[in-house]
């Protein structure tokens, strides 16, 4: 069993929802990356969502493209940030961490070599935002060789065919975007959410996270209620931004503690 | 038999999609209402019409002769698509896209641009139609064109200039794509060249084939047969595919794709995936050769004309480099100034910096070939926006 598969079980058994918040690897330096990741899990983290910085980040708001060019600052590469991760596995073998991002640094590595390394260093999960499951047949079949779960998004535009397409390739979790944007932005639509979740699960057996929109205690609870995990982004990433460099896990561990509080009342 | 793109966009290993998932049902929606709308008889006849009585088609094949005397080789021929509506071929492929969005019911269009030209074409496609319109232009960008800028103003269109990454035309698209994934139900990205993801690659190669299919009846009239070599600029490549499609099954007919080698391409600091031999990769929804580091960012790229100054080049071109059609060469930033110069003082025409770079291949090699060989230039636009460039270069203060 996949550690993502056996965190959602054990959700499941608990009765508790999952937290899945986002941050940039390297941002705002390198040295930040692995204490803030055992931060998260310590404030209460089910899963970790970590960003491969890119130099053209099309699909995210200012706040996450701050956080890459921060990040990329520090020369941040995909080497580097599964090095990150095979770090904190030293100290973690439970908590699952999913890789998100663009597809250019991995074309660059090559998937061979990426999905050996992932499994190597102890990721479990890739999201590329970019590469929709059309073009996604060859290059998720050596994620799929090295036991590496391939999360795709959802989005309220997508079609029923796409839908049932994604059910097909999809492992670990799904992951619906709350809303048409990039991250960061706006209000999300509670109702449109609650109508929509019925409808995906109709295809989607695995655990569906909620993301874009997020942005309080209130509605990470609003919107636990209604699928299986909250996903927060760039709200942790504004909240690295705003804090001292020493200061970082700190306060960014307050504040996942919050949502994690917060969701447990779902 | 050459035919490309397959169903799905792919250019052999190139093209395809690469969108978030958020954009995939418009980009679908795209493709079937393309799909439908090219194939219609109104729809053809409404294009035509557009480009005969706005744009001013057909435009004339123009034999440089003073040019050609002073270097002694070839005869050089230019494809006058600078005396285009707007000054440069972007026009129509934004006639044929503004007139998709109105099939689509669609009431505002953004775009992105470099040098401007698509920007002021999209402008005023979008006057002449009566749709809202947003163009991003990278900041720096905004700055070496100020002209087209204004123009863009003075046809109603709303410029962002964008402040993100290197503030050229490659981040004008990124926020340009960021723009369509929040306000997708309303909004057509009309996108400038034959790149992106499918059908962009193939739509806006079809409404630039004009160019080619103009010249391949015009030259049998003017010299009783068809060039020797076709020559034009590549950036994202949409003037240069338009020029070349249409010759890529005649015989003997050599095509020559010009790239923006900015300082040399031994110095990196220069707009040429393909003769700079980058590594293939993904960006703005395509695959193609683009230039990036070995993780794979994607590195700033540098030429004299913003038009060229992308990283990246259309799927189509990728594939005719692999196979052979047609061969990809740079010229430098000093280089096209000369050229630049040159036909501004032989043949009273001042060129877009974009088409210097073809008109300076096309220079170097008529020398080198007989008297009775024929070069015909892709002119894909006119000059005017690049005054304070030149001027710039020249020391002089306007």
């Amino acid at each position: 069993m996949s550690r993502i598969q056996a965190a959602f079980e054990k959700l499941k058994v608990q009765q508790r929802k999952a937290l899945i918040p986002f941050v940039t690897a390297g941002d705002p330096n390198p040295q930040v990356t692995v204490p803030l990741m055992h931060g998260l899990v310590e404030a209460g983290a089910d899963v970790i969502e970590l960003g491969v910085p890119f130099s053209d980040p099309m699909a995210d708001g200012p706040t996450i493209q701050r956080a890459s060019e921060r990040a990329l600052k520090h020369n941040v590469s995909l080497r580097d940030v599964l090095g990150m991760v095979a770090e904190f596995r030293k100290q973690n073998a439970t908590t699952p961490v999913v890789l998100m991002g663009y597809g250019n640094p991995i074309e660059a590595m090559g998937w061979e070599t990426f999905a050996k390394r992932c499994a190597e260093v102890g990721v479990d999960g890739v999201l590329t935002v970019d590469f929709p499951p059309e073009e996604s047949h060859e290059a998720f079949a050596h994620l799929e060789a090295h036991g590496l779960d391939p999360i795709f998004l959802l989005a309220p535009t997508t079609s029923d065919e796409r839908i049932a397409e994604v059910a097909k390739l999809a492992r670990g979790y799904v992951y619906y975007v709350s809303l048409k944007g990039v991250t960061g932005a706006g209000h999300l639509d509670l109702g449109a959410i609650a109508e929509k979740l019925p409808h995906l699960r109709k295809y989607i057996s695995l655990p569906i996270g909620v993301g874009f929109g997020i942005r309080d205690a209130q509605t990470a609870l609003a919107v636990a209620r209604l699928c299986d995990g909250v996903v927060v982004g760039s709200r942790i990433v504004q909240e690295v931004e705003n804090s001292n460099e020493q200061d970082v896990v700190a306060n960014v561990g307050k504040l996942v503690k919050e949502l994690r509080v917060a969701i447990d009342q779902a | 038999m050459y035919n490309y793109p397959d169903s799905k966009g792919h250019f052999g290993p190139y093209g395809g999609i690469y969108m978030a998932e958020t954009l995939m049902p418009a980009v679908e929606e795209l493709r079937r209402q393309y799909e439908h709308f090219r194939g219609d008889p109104e729809f053809k006849s409404e294009f035509e019409y557009e480009l005969k009585h706005y744009v001013g088609r057909p435009s004339p094949i123009y034999h440089a002769k003073r040019l050609s005397e002073h270097f002694g080789g070839a005869q050089i021929y230019l494809k006058r698509e600078d005396l285009n509506h707007t000054g440069a071929h972007k026009i129509n492929n934004a006639i044929g896209q503004a007139l998709l969005a109105k099939r689509m019911g669609k009431k505002r269009v953004i775009a992105e641009t470099g040098a401007g030209m698509h920007g002021v074409a999209t402008a005023t496609v979008a006057a002449r139609f009566g749709m809202e319109c947003v163009v991003y232009m990278g900041a720096e960008d905004v700055q070496r064109q100020a002209p087209n800028v204004f123009r863009m103003k003075l046809l109603g269109a709303t410029v962002i200039p964008v402040e993100s990454g290197s503030r050229t035309l490659k981040d004008a698209c990124n926020e340009a794509i960021r723009d369509w994934v929040t306000n997708v139900e309303t909004t057509f990205y009309i996108f400038g060249t034959a790149a992106g993801p499918h059908p962009y690659p193939m739509m806006v190669r079809d409404f630039q084939c004009v160019i080619g299919n103009e010249a391949r009846v015009q030259m049998p009239e003017l010299i009783g047969r068809q060039p020797d070599v076709v020559l034009a600029c590549v950036g994202g490549g949409s003037n240069a595919i338009g020029m070349f499609h249409p010759y890529i099954d005649v015989p003997n007919v050599k095509l020559i794709g010009v790239e923006a080698g900015g300082h040399g391409i031994e110095s990196g600091s220069h707009a040429a995936p393909l003769t700079g031999n980058a590594k293939v990769g993904v960006l703005h929804g395509n695959k193609v050769y683009l230039m990036q580091d070995e993780n794979g960012q994607i590195i700033e790229t540098h030429s004299i004309s913003a038009g060229l100054d992308y990283p990246g080049v259309g799927p189509e071109h990728c594939l005719l480099k692999d196979i052979h059609r047609a061969e990809y060469v740079a010229i430098n930033d000093d280089e096209a100034i000369a050229a630049f110069d040159a036909l501004c003082r032989y043949e009273g025409i001042i060129p877009a910096l974009e088409s210097s770079h073809a008109l300076a291949h096309a220079m170097k090699i008529a020398p080198t070939m007989g008297k009775d060989k024929v070069l015909l230039v892709n002119l894909s636009g006119r000059g005017d926006k690049d005054m304070n460039t030149v001027a710039k270069i020249k020391g002089i203060t306007l």
